[in-house]
């Protein structure tokens, strides 16, 4: 590029010919600015969700791209929260996507000084056999008067603040089946 | 009125609606021992000792009724302000501290003594003849504690004598009000200010501002979080706020109303389908000692009782219907003998120490982070070390599963890795965009949130992990004869699946707690469910999110098409209603207390108004029941408060509380101060302490711990850490543990803007850096200078904002109704610099548990 | 699933789109900071929808990019752990702790906590703009300034020429950054990310015309209910950059918040020296360009 094409570029020179004197100047705008596009005109769908921090319970939108999210903001139809969100809640796109996010299972044997990979499918099996094991093994039929307690005192829960009422549901449904009654979660914390 | 509440911080957007109401020329004032940002939007903020609510709201109590400025029709018509209470009850007025029926050796009640009168016997109030009273058989003695307090009675609270005796000129000395007069008398502006810390101009203020702001044309607000609910008088704090709405014409009406403002998710889901050990879903209690029996025992205290608890019975049937399917018959008593009962105190705390003493192999933990999230970190890290497995369900890897390799335990040597046998399972979880499911917000109401994209790799919902491990649990024992494998193989579990995961499809299972009728068909209302194994319901409170076959939980009209109460986004329990105990908005004819305050009404043949009535829809405002009424027909046309046995709010609470049927100022657990009101007891003694090595609490006055310190979250971060400490655009705009202190206590205590302290309790000693600011303010507290310190609960050492855990510093001390532990206030010592790194931490602990004695 | 196109209707931004052709009004920020509540969603908000790299770790949806500028320390000013705007940062609340006056009633003063999310202010007249060699600066059809990242070659003229202190090179990429008035989403009608999530409504988008006369209303009412020292900052057109897109309700002095009581564009002068020397425009040229490569070089 010559000086002289340069300076013609110049929003400056541009600006003191006169034709656009506060350089609302299109002539200026590069390629990228002309098909410049909010990513979510490009997604492929919307759903509508729930942010997952406090319980004001605000509207999300959340806008999917090739089967990523792409973005999550606030759902203006939302009588709770009008479209707003607070900075965790305009953090969960991130919350959900960061590349850190720690996707697979990690197991740590007894006395074990590193992760190690586990298969989910076995993983599953394992938890399945303690779980029994340690039922069977702490059983309590009755109490010392005889009275009926058929429980186990060997497996405690803890969580479910952020857990949907569907999970709640059946964790309470498994658990009480099973007979372990040390079920809790944040609601007192 | 926000107090016990950071609301502009936890709650931003819901604080929106505040700022409106400013700007329409609300006055907003905050309480609060800290200057936040609530305050700094607030008209006012008045700073208050930690611990000494009770005496502020006592304070404004007394000024209510020695002014005459309580709602005085309201009061008469829809309180039990005129029931007379037992000859037998004793005020903590006249006991120095207690009330009636304690028992020094076992620190617990007998609550018979509180009893009202009953209307049918002759007025001693034992009433154990006819039934109606029968609070010794029903919940009295030491098990009332054992077995964790109010929530034992599931959501109508306890039964009680129907009909009490009543004197609407509220002049008997036995009355509630006359009785409430007497116990608050002491509770002076004067008081309040040697107590509370709050300058009787100020106290003056504030008791204007409500009472002007109360009545039939206005109402007031009182909001509040787990600033009151995380005390070892916690239950009393939120009592203390009910009865001085009550008084006012508050409760019931819109604008009014005492407002928790809750900090997670579907922490309102998770207790009314709850994974908590004393409850079933609905707040229908664990089966337990005398409930423990047969169904018939489990469901005697409270069938038939006036009011919609009354129907329980058909609650429990249908819950157990639904659990157990065809194999819950009549003749099984619909599979109730399959239940677990409980035998004392299950809460995760005792969980806890159990496990610290190896009792408890097995810990699954689902969202959450005990290491970081719950009271006395260290001793939470003990019990990990001491389980045989732990199963931690996450989206990235918290402290509490990786303790075995980084806990401060480990910095101190007091732990190798290498001989920590615990075995831990990481299993990575889905997060809210990846599963379809319900949550449940702090104002009742269900939203159903729809899956955007499939979960990555592992992480798989806990809907998928609960299910999958029952389905393989089943298959297990499919074959087995034990007697104690019964519920299982009788265990309703045939959901329907889909995706590439087999994921449960959530919806089914929202059906299931929904509930259906004897034809299959999805119920529409909790009122069609029977008692007769006919109807299968979940979660009776539930019933109806289904209603018309349409998931109501996923209605989304948007807000600009709808009126101010926008019923039709999402669906509220129970029955799509907004407001509960809405009858009181209307007067007892059934006209609204004015038309500003216009909510429901009579209109001749039914009720009707803006939201959906909370009253029987034909039960006319002059309804007298016949005396053979039960359940919901035995509720009079002005007995708004349908829950309890007897339709009035409770003033006074004559069952259902382990620690006194009224608040009173008692002490935090560890506090400089004695009990100005009764020195003889400075600290609720009904509160759990768990006293031991582990978990030792400061002496009352301890010069050794001479601080106040509360604990408490940031906008920028959420609870334990684990959903905004490994977000980068969370974790950037609070870097890192801090604590909060005032330019005087840094000069008393040499501490620097910027610097290093240690905080040191007789738990631990944890490293903050220092923030000096005008906004902590010293108080004068019995005519002494008195120091708060703040210190945000959310740090650890994992993820990308870290710092020392608040939480190692606390105790295990509790809230005896409900188990909540005082994490909203402790003492502590601040000292500056670093903390010692490796065993000089524990040297510096043991040397502070030996100058206050605890050694 | 809603199809994106129904959210863009739902949004009811897009009434300033005018028909094809027609010039839409310049569309601003007005800042009302007498609501804010120091959140700091705007922040959030404005990183995740520009991507915006973080000074914590990887972000995700760029995970080349990371600020790295400084350790995570806290910064000691109030609960500002930002600093200040840069080209990693684009909104910035600033909390600045103070004592109202002392009064009978209050002897001391009472503890004042002030916040306020600040941005780039599009000025009516833009220095950054009048210095940009390249014509990476544009004035958008919004009457908004923003830096078109495929233009930009990172000369960083435009860094001192903000009387504001705005615009920033990002290390690591070498170009400027700032507010571009969420270009892409304005282009479609829709809000600004900080705007659309700021809970309280502190941060108002629009035509800059109607938040003007919002802004004097709300002024007017604050000081009607003795709110005296409200007061807003960049509204005026005749000040030193001939007002600002983006504007601000104050309640104390803007060098309470840091903003520059008096900013003045920094390239005043610069039209009537091209007047007057307009037959020595060669030389100025040499010399501006010899800079300039100067500048590319280093």
């Amino acid at each position: 590029m010559g000086v002289r094409e340069f300076i013609e570029l110049w929003p400056v020179v541009r600006q003191l010919r006169g034709s656009d004197p506060t350089a609302r100047g299109d002539a200026a705008r590069s390629a990228g600015s002309e098909h410049l596009r909010p990513r979510i005109a490009e997604a492929d769908r919307v759903v509508r969700s729930i942010c997952p921090y406090c319980a004001v319970g605000c509207g999300q939108r959340v806008f999917v791209k090739d089967e990523k999210v792409i973005q999550i903001e606030g759902d203006p139809d939302s009588p709770i929260s009008l479209g707003k969100l607070c900075p965790k809640g305009a953090a969960s796109q991130q919350y959900v996507s960061r590349p850190d996010r720690v996707t697979t299972v990690r197991y740590r044997r007894p006395g074990g000084t590193e992760w190690e990979e586990l298969d989910l499918a076995t993983a599953m099996e394992m938890i399945a056999d303690r779980v029994l094991d340690t039922r069977r093994r702490t059983w309590q039929d009755t109490d010392e008067n005889g009275q009926p307690l058929r429980r186990t005192m060997g497996i405690a829960h803890l969580g479910g603040a952020t857990l949907d009422n569907e999970e709640n549901y059946l964790i309470k449904k498994l658990y009480t089946a099973l007979g372990a009654i040390q079920v809790e979660n944040q609601a007192r914390l | 009125m926000i107090q016990g509440s950071n609301f502009a911080e936890c709650h931003p957007v819901g604080f929106q609606f505040v700022m409106e109401a400013k700007l329409r020329g609300a006055k907003v004032i905050h309480i609060d021992p800290r200057f936040t940002r609530t305050s700094a939007l607030a008209d006012l903020h008045v700073p208050i000792r930690a611990g000494s609510d009770i005496a502020l709201l006592g304070g404004l109590i007394n000024y209510v009724l020695s002014e005459g400025k309580e709602f005085r029709e309201y009061v008469v018509s829809y309180t039990n302000a005129s029931s007379l209470i037992s000859e037998d009850y004793v005020d903590t007025e006249d006991l120095d501290g207690v009330f009636s029926g304690w028992d020094d050796k076992s620190h617990t009640y007998d609550p018979v003594s509180w009893a009202y009168q009953d209307s049918e016997s002759d007025g001693d109030g034992q009433g154990d003849g006819d039934g109606g009273g029968g609070e010794r058989s029903a919940h009295g003695g030491e098990h009332q504690r054992e077995t964790a307090g109010g929530d034992k009675y599931g959501s109508g609270g306890a039964s009680v004598a129907e009909k009490p005796r009543r004197d609407p000129t509220l002049q008997d000395p036995r009355c509630v009000f006359q009785i409430l007069k007497r116990h608050y008398a002491r509770y002076t502006a004067e008081f309040v200010e040697e107590v509370a810390g709050i300058p009787q101009d100020t106290f003056f203020e504030l008791a204007r501002a409500i009472t002007e702001n109360s009545g039939r044309d206005r109402t007031t607000n009182w909001s509040y979080a787990v600033g009151w609910t995380q005390h070892s008088v916690g239950v009393q704090y939120i009592r203390a706020a009910s009865i001085l709405q009550t008084l006012l014409g508050n409760i019931g009406r819109p604008g009014g109303g005492i407002m928790a403002l809750r900090g997670h998710a579907s922490i309102q889901g998770s207790t009314d389908i709850p994974t908590l050990f004393n409850l079933l879903p609905g707040y229908l209690p664990m089966p337990a000692g005398e409930r423990g029996g047969s169904l018939e025992d489990y469901i005697e205290p409270d069938a038939g009782k006036a009011g919609f608890w009354g129907d329980m019975p058909n609650y429990m049937t249908s819950l157990l219907k639904a659990w157990f399917g065809d194999a819950a018959t009549a003749e099984n008593e619909y599979g109730f003998d399959w239940l677990p009962r409980l035998s004392g105190d299950h809460n995760n705390y005792a969980t806890v120490l159990d496990m610290a003493e190896g009792k408890v192999p097995g810990y699954i933990v689902a969202g959450e982070n005990p290491a970081v999230g719950s009271a006395n970190g260290r001793l939470q890290r003990k019990a990990l070390e001491k389980a045989e497995w732990l199963v931690v369900r996450d989206l990235s890897c918290i402290e509490t599963a990786t303790f075995w390799k980084d806990s401060p335990e480990i910095e101190t040597g007091e732990v190798r890795t290498e001989d920590i046998a615990t075995e831990v399972f990481y299993v990575p979880a889905a997060s809210h965009v990846e599963k379809d499911g319900t949550f449940t917000n702090t104002q009742r109401l269900l939203q159903y949130r729809h899956k955007a994209v499939e979960p990555p790799d592992d992480a798989r919902s806990d809907l998928w992990f609960f299910y999958h491990l029952g389905r393989i649990i089943k298959e297990r024992l499919a074959d087995s004869d034990d007697p104690r494998d019964a519920p299982i193989k009788a265990l309703t579990w045939d959901y329907a699946t889909e995706g590439p995961s087999a994921e449960p499809v959530a919806s089914d299972v929202l059906k299931e707690i929904n509930g259906y009728g004897p034809d299959g068909e999805l119920l529409t209302a909790y009122t069609q469910l029977r008692g007769d194994g006919s109807t299968r319901c979940g979660c009776w409170i539930y019933c109806g999110v289904f209603a018309d076959g349409v998931n109501q939980a996923a209605r989304r009209k948007p807000a600009r098409e709808q009126d101010w109460v926008a019923a039709e986004w999402g669906w509220a329990w129970p029955a799509n209603r907004r407001q509960l105990y809405n009858r009181a908005s209307a007067d007892p004819d059934g006209k609204p207390w004015s038309e500003r305050k216009a909510l429901i009404w009579w209109d001749g043949e039914k009720w009707t108004g803006h939201d959906v009535p909370d009253f029987p829809p034909t039960t006319a405002p002059d309804y007298v029941p016949p005396p053979d009424a039960r359940a919901g027909k035995a509720l009079a046309g002005d007995d708004p408060f349908i829950m309890q046995t007897d339709g009035k709010a409770w003033l006074f609470a004559p069952a259902g509380l382990v620690d006194g049927p009224l608040p009173t100022h008692y002490e935090p657990a560890e506090t400089p101060f004695h009990n100005l009101l009764h020195p003889q007891h400075t600290s609720n003694p009904a509160a759990k302490l768990y006293e031991g090595p582990g978990n030792r609490h400061h002496p009352v006055g301890s010069t050794v711990f001479p601080f106040v310190l509360t604990t408490y979250r940031l906008t920028e971060h959420h609870t334990g850490g684990g959903m905004s400490r490994f977000v980068p655009y969370l974790a950037e705009l609070q870097p890192e543990a801090f604590c909060e202190v005032s330019p005087e206590l840094a000069r008393e205590r040499g501490l620097t803007h910027l610097g290093w302290a240690t905080v040191v309790t007789a738990r631990s000693a944890i490293e903050l850096k220092v923030l000096v600011t005008e906004r902590m303010q010293p108080l004068r507290i019995e005519g002494r200078e008195t120091h708060q310190i703040g210190v945000p609960w959310h740090f650890g050492h994992n993820g990308l904002a870290i710092g020392d855990s608040a939480n190692d510093l606390l105790s295990v001390t509790l809230d005896p109704n409900v188990d909540i532990q005082e994490s909203k206030v402790l003492t502590c010592d601040i000292r500056p610099g670093r903390r010692p790194h490796g065993a000089g931490l524990r040297t510096l602990v043991e040397d502070y548990q030996r100058r206050a004695g605890l050694a | 699933m809603t199809p994106p196109e129904e959210v863009r209707a739902a949004d009811g931004a897009a009434s300033y789109l005018g028909m094809p052709g027609e010039r839409p009004p310049r569309l601003g920020f007005f800042t009302d900071t007498s609501v804010c509540i120091g959140c700091k969603a705007c922040e959030v908000a404005c990183k995740e929808w520009n991507l915006v790299p973080s000074d914590a770790g990887p972000t995700g949806s760029n995970p080349t990019d990371l600020a790295g500028l400084r350790d995570m320390d806290l910064l000691g000013m109030s609960y500002d752990n930002t600093g200040a705007l840069g080209s990693s940062t684009w909104r910035h609340v600033a909390f600045i702790e103070t004592r109202t006056e002392e009064s009978p009633a209050h002897p001391a003063g009472d503890v004042r906590w002030l916040m306020s999310s600040d941005v780039c202010k599009h000025c009516t007249h833009a220095a950054c703009l009048d210095v940009c060699p390249t014509g990476a600066l544009i004035r958008t059809e919004f009457d908004t300034v923003f830096v078109q990242p495929d233009v930009c070659n990172g000369c960083g003229y435009c860094v001192p020429a903000c009387p504001y202190g705005v615009i920033d090179i990002r290390p690591g990429d070498g170009r400027a950054f700032k507010c571009t008035l969420c270009y892409d989403r304005t282009k479609d009608g829709l809000t600004p990310a900080c705007a659309q999530a700021c809970p309280t409504e502190s941060i108002q988008f629009g035509p800059l015309d109607e938040l003007r006369e919002r802004a004097d209303r709300r002024l007017a009412e604050l000081q009607g209910n003795g709110v005296t020292e409200a007061r807003l900052y960049g509204r005026d057109p005749d000040d030193g950059v001939g007002g600002d897109g983006a504007f601000f309700l104050l309640l104390d002095e803007p060098e309470v918040y840091g903003l520059p009581p008096d900013p003045v564009v920094t390239t005043r002068d610069l039209p009537q020296m091209w007047k007057r020397a307009a037959l020595a425009a060669v030389g100025l040229t040499a010399a501006v360009v010899g800079s300039f490569l100067g500048g590319r070089s280093r």
